[in-house]
């Protein structure tokens, strides 16, 4: 490993953490605006202009809040869990590609940290170490409410992680390849030199199952269940406070980008778009316009959809996701069978 | 680099395996499972086996040990149990453990090649090249037995809620009525 290289990993991490960071922050105050305007009320529209600085206001006000452990918490873990939750969440983006390669001052610049010829698995082991955090939370707590919220949500990931993966087996069979820039790359022919080759339009039924299945991976509505606050309090995190609440909060938005940024590698062509081939530096915008528009509908759906109850949460997952994703992996396979 | 990287992902895998089996408190003992798991996975990445990495952590750290910890959580074990009627097992342990210590030295020495093998080696199309291929026959026979094991695990779980052998009448003249009431109900859901 030579300097030059260091030197741009360490770039390259300390611009993606940034990034990764403040998109958490806009994505909070974007759900309470959009929350708002769902719910024709105002939002957060006071800290600077249209609200603007209210992520900041929040990030101050989370340290200066006071940090509770209970008495009869396991304290070790209970001090464990949000970083074990925040880590592995964060650490995805070391293999997610946002973009092909730039020319920069005579060095080629890939739009990613590193390049694995496994990424996709990568990016699946580092998402499934994420459900320690939140049943450790539960645990550790030592309160019924947590251990009810952390039981739900080990049974829920584990649930729709079947699904999730099978999901994926679709693109991974049209490209060849675990790579996650590989996948991309494939996307980016045309057909008839127009149409582009993205998943999404031979493969829309994996993709509903992929975006499903996501969204009861990073506990969202309708499937947040393990908070679901109308019975849990706040389900895992409910004894939590101050920054360990925090990061249990930068843990889920962060794995709601990365589960956006995936659908949109995955079945959306990723950084391909009109002119990218040309001006590569429009890849990185493509695909952050794609990741918005998943958040965007995570969003929506919170401001749309109830809450599943358990027992069709389960239901749903084993008795209907799993089997259509079983046959959808049949089809594609098929399909692939037959164009190629 | 890579030395010191090694010197400290194996030092630290030792010490966690060895907190495994000294740790009193069964959910650490768990935790230092995991972190031994994620040592190893990160000893492969450097072996140039990223696959097997990837897959060592979703299958043994995302997977089973979840299982693991879930199980040592719902039990609420917090204090090692001693019990006395296992004391003899200890005189198992020696022999057991110096076999096992001449197995892992005999295969040690039958290492000649000490150098590390290409990317070629640990990718996915190589692993199933020689699963679909060369390994079809072992493979398959797993496969069988783990589907074996699911079921035998749903059998075994099913036995323990039959009803005692006083109610068996009832329940075969009950079980008569249900298949009924059960096929009509299906077409109902139906």
């Amino acid at each position: 490993m030579t300097l030059e290289m260091f030197v741009e990993w360490a770039i390259k991490m300390a611009v993606i953490f940034f990034l990764v960071l403040t998109a958490d922050a806009y994505v909070v105050l974007l759900e309470r605006r959009l929350l708002g305007f769902i719910q024709m009320r105002l939002g957060p529209n006071r800290v600077g202009p249209f609200g603007l600085l209210q992520p900041l206001a929040d990030g101050l006000k989370f340290i200066f809040k006071e940090d509770i452990v209970p008495l009869e918490a396991d304290k070790v873990l209970y001090v464990l869990a949000p970083m074990i939750a925040l880590v592995p969440a964060l650490m995805t983006f070391s293999v997610i590609p946002f973009g092909d390669k730039i020319t920069l001052f005579g060095r080629e610049i890939h739009f990613h940290i590193t390049s694995v010829n496994v990424g996709l698995l990568v990016v699946f082991a580092l998402t499934s170490l994420g459900v320690y955090g939140v049943a450790l939370a539960g645990w550790s707590s030592n309160s019924k409410y947590s251990l009810m919220g952390g039981l739900r949500s080990s049974a829920q990931m584990i649930s729709y992680e079947l699904a999730l993966t099978l999901s994926v087996i679709g693109p991974v069979l049209f490209a060849g390849s675990l790579d996650l820039v590989e996948i991309v790359k494939y996307q980016t022919d045309r057909w008839f030199g127009i149409i582009p080759k993205w998943n999404i339009f031979l493969q829309p039924i994996g993709f509903l199952i992929f975006l499903t299945a996501a969204i009861a991976e990073t506990n969202r509505v309708p499937f947040d269940l393990p908070e679901a606050e109308t019975e849990l309090v706040a389900g895992f995190h409910t004894e939590y406070s101050s920054m360990k609440f925090a990061m249990f909060f930068i843990a889920e938005y962060t794995n709601m980008i990365t589960a956006s940024a995936m659908a949109s590698l995955l079945y959306l062509g990723g950084w391909d778009g009109p002119g990218v081939s040309s001006f590569p530096i429009l890849g990185p915008i493509y695909f952050a316009l794609k990741v918005f528009f998943f958040l965007f509908l995570y969003i929506w759906l919170r401001g749309t959809l109830p809450r599943f109850r358990y027992d069709q949460l389960m239901k749903f997952g084993w008795k209907f996701l799993i089997p259509v994703a079983l046959a959808n992996v049949v089809f594609v396979a098929l399909l692939a069978l037959l164009l190629f | 680099m890579e030395k010191v990287l090694f010197l400290i992902l194996a030092g630290i895998s030792v010490a966690a395996a060895i907190n495994v089996i000294f740790q009193r408190n069964t959910l650490y003992s768990a935790f230092s499972l995991i972190a031994v798991f994620g040592c190893l996975a990160a000893l492969y990445v450097m072996l140039q086996a990223q696959l097997i990495a990837a897959l060592q952590i979703i299958v043994y750290a995302g997977a089973i040990m979840v299982l693991f910890v879930f199980v040592i959580m719902l039990l609420n074990i917090r204090q090692e149990e001693e019990q006395k009627d296992r004391y003899h097992l200890y005189y198992l342990s020696l022999p057991i453990g110096v076999l096992l210590a001449l197995e892992v030295y005999y295969g040690l020495s039958n290492i000649q090649d000490v150098s590390v093998p290409g990317a070629a080696v640990g990718n996915a199309e190589s692993l199933g090249q020689g699963l679909f291929s060369t390994y079809l026959l072992p493979f398959e026979v797993t496969s069988i037995l783990i589907l074996l094991a699911i079921v035998g695990a749903v059998v075994l779980a099913r036995k323990e809620r039959d009803i005692p052998l006083e109610m068996l009448d009832a329940l075969e003249a009950e079980q008569a009525k249900n298949k009924q009431s059960g096929k009509s109900e299906g077409k109902e859901n139906n």
